[in-house]
């Protein structure tokens, strides 16, 4: 009889279908870019048309509730349901773009200073310390207040504040690759530091980019919410998740909707990222946790 | 160990210094700050009175050495819109924020090792699966959202505690717990790990071998080697959750740095941003610089190998 081993690829996506969490946390993740990507065809009404005679209407799980405003409406009379939608690609893209950033920052300075060690390291391991010891938040509101807040600028501080926890994973996964046999043959059959680092090196940390910027998208995400709810973040009337909770909050004694519904669809987003992220490194290395 | 502090003092050392650069540059980086100062629709002859009073028309470097020199005889300048200097509102500010942090700490040590430990204990049973999902939804929660529903559940609907201001000790709970939640799973995962670390070796084995207790092994045996690295990631913790107290000083209408800072942002009063985020910066690397010492001589492993 002829045994047939799985091949890794195969066993990879066994891994994958029976791994609850990481299901679970795509599922969420689905809905969310479905959310965002057909957000024109699934929101009932434009985002931005205020209609003064139907403000603060509640949700339609409300006595006074319609179908017509599934989620309600704001203090201006904006559908809120549709401002939800929209708002999941704010999220997303600042998620994305800022962890793009931050990526390149990141993984550059822990590469480099995985790979050469010694001095070089001392120094990216200095650059390292500075940034963790000033504080995210207070930083990020300061200078995107003092630069003018907008959508662009959020992005490029958050991408340039977020890029720790890349520089430290990648410069620990390099030193152990490093000292691998085959970089030693590269290194022994004189190819080039760029080629031994894009070639040899980058393929075996792939899978740890992919957990960490998963990470750090929902670390950005949730950065953008707190910049938005305090005001020097995504400026109105853009619908942002953030600025939602805020314009919510003045109202929220008597229409606590308007704060918990854009808190939930952060939340969902979020968990959803990190049960995915979770997920993915159980899969891909169940022996070793980062 | 005396080779080990000086080189961890020299780090920190260094570390203070270019923070402080960091936090100095941070409020040229919108460009003019006399500009920023003058305010709007300031005339340019204004703005150049504003730039020679302040100084803003020397070099960069002659700023910041004046800045840090005077900073390092406690002095950090004198704030443009209320004509008070900095030091004297830090100090009426920091007593409020320390109290909160340490507060949320606090709050996130009882509820994360008692969890850790006994998720250690029984891998993959019920507890463990609560802590799991305890440390997975705080994760994920904004902590400023978070607040704001305990806001409308207990001051509102219960009516259990007060919702605005940092009067009485019940000021705190709500604040202390948004801003602990956050640092919760971080600690719980550490305890949780090095605990079924520390209950698979040798001397937990011999201990129960001798018939000691359990709950004296746990407690006395295992807890006392798995909490090393907690006590450095709490100092961390503390540091991050400081940091972060700007957020929810500002939902909870605290009077804290935070909300002083925040403050200070939306009228862009440098003098006193750039006194904040140098007084935390400086407060996390007097942390890290603590916790190493204390990781050191707990554990003679760490001083050798460095």
């Amino acid at each position: 009889m002829e045994v047939v081993f799985p091949t890794p690829g195969r066993i990879m996506r066994r891994r994958m279908l029976t791994h609850k969490s990481f299901l679970g946390g795509g599922a969420m993740l689905l809905l969310v870019f479905v959310l965002a990507f057909f957000a024109p065809a699934i929101a009932p009404h434009n985002p931005f048309h205020q209609d003064l005679t139907n403000r603060i209407i509640p949700p339609v799980w409300n006595e006074s509730g319609t179908w017509d405003h599934p989620l309600g409406t704001d203090n201006m009379g904006r559908d809120y349901f549709s401002r939800v939608v929209y708002g999941s690609r704010i999220s997303l893209l600042i998620g994305f773009c800022s962890m793009m950033i931050a990526a390149v920052i990141g993984i550059s300075l822990g590469v480099v200073g995985g790979y050469f060690g010694g001095r070089t390291d001392m120094v990216v391991t200095y650059i390292i310390t500075v940034r963790l010891s000033m504080p995210a938040v207070l930083v990020a509101i300061a200078v995107v207040a003092l630069i003018g807040a907008s959508t662009q600028i959020v992005i490029l501080v958050l991408g340039c504040l977020i890029w720790d926890r890349f520089a430290v994973i990648l410069r620990a996964t390099t030193q152990q690759v490093r000292v691998m046999d085959y970089v030693q043959a590269a290194q022994a059959a004189g190819c080039s530091i760029l080629w031994i680092i894009i070639r040899e090196i980058m393929p075996n940390l792939f899978n740890n980019i992919v957990i960490v910027a998963t990470l750090a998208i929902s670390r950005a995400i949730i950065l953008e919410a707190a910049l938005s709810f305090l005001g020097m973040g995504v400026q109105p009337p853009t619908p942002s998740w953030g600025l939602m909770i805020s314009e919510g909050k003045e109202f929220m004694f008597f229409n606590p909707y308007l704060v918990t519904i854009p808190g939930v669809a952060l939340f969902i987003l979020v968990l959803g990222m990190n049960l995915f992220g979770d997920g993915l490194r159980d899969i891909t290395a169940p022996e070793g946790r980062l | 160990m005396l080779m080990y502090t000086l080189k961890r003092l020299g780090l920190a050392l260094l570390v203070t210094v270019s923070v402080s650069l960091v936090s100095f540059m941070l409020t040229r980086v919108s460009g003019d700050p006399a500009i920023a100062l003058a305010g709007e629709g300031a005339s340019s002859k204004e703005i150049e009175f504003v730039r020679v009073h302040y100084g803003f028309d020397r070099p960069l470097i002659i700023q910041y050495l004046d800045w840090a020199g005077r900073a390092l005889h406690g002095d950090l300048g004198e704030s443009p819109f209320l004509f008070l200097p900095v030091t004297e509102m830090l100090k009426a500010r920091m007593g409020v924020t320390m109290t909160l942090g340490l507060c949320a700490l606090t709050f996130a040590m009882i509820l994360s090792i008692p969890l850790g430990v006994l998720a250690s204990v029984r891998p993959n049973s019920w507890i463990d699966r609560i802590a799991l999902t305890i440390s997975v939804m705080g994760q994920a929660m904004p902590a400023f959202w978070f607040g704001l529903i305990m806001i409308i559940v207990f001051g509102v609907y219960l009516r259990w505690l007060p919702i605005s201001g940092s009067d009485t000790w019940a000021h705190f709970v709500m604040p202390s717990i948004a801003l602990g939640y956050y640092a919760t799973p971080a600690i719980m995962r550490l305890v949780r790990s090095g605990m079924l670390e520390v209950l698979a070796s040798d001397h937990i084995r011999t201990a129960r071998a001798k018939g000691l207790r359990w709950p004296k092994i746990l407690f006395k045996h295992a807890l006392r080697n798995a909490i090393i690295p907690v006590v450095s990631v709490a100092a961390v913790q503390l540091g991050f959750m400081l940091g972060g107290s700007i957020v929810i000083e500002s939902v909870f209408a605290f009077n804290g740095l935070g909300s002083l800072a925040w403050v200070s942002i939306a009228r862009s009063d440098l003098p006193v941003i750039q006194a904040i985020v140098l007084l935390l910066a400086t407060i996390f690397v007097f942390l890290t610089f603590i916790s190493d010492l204390l990781n050191a001589f707990l554990d003679p492993r760490i001083r050798s190998s460095t």
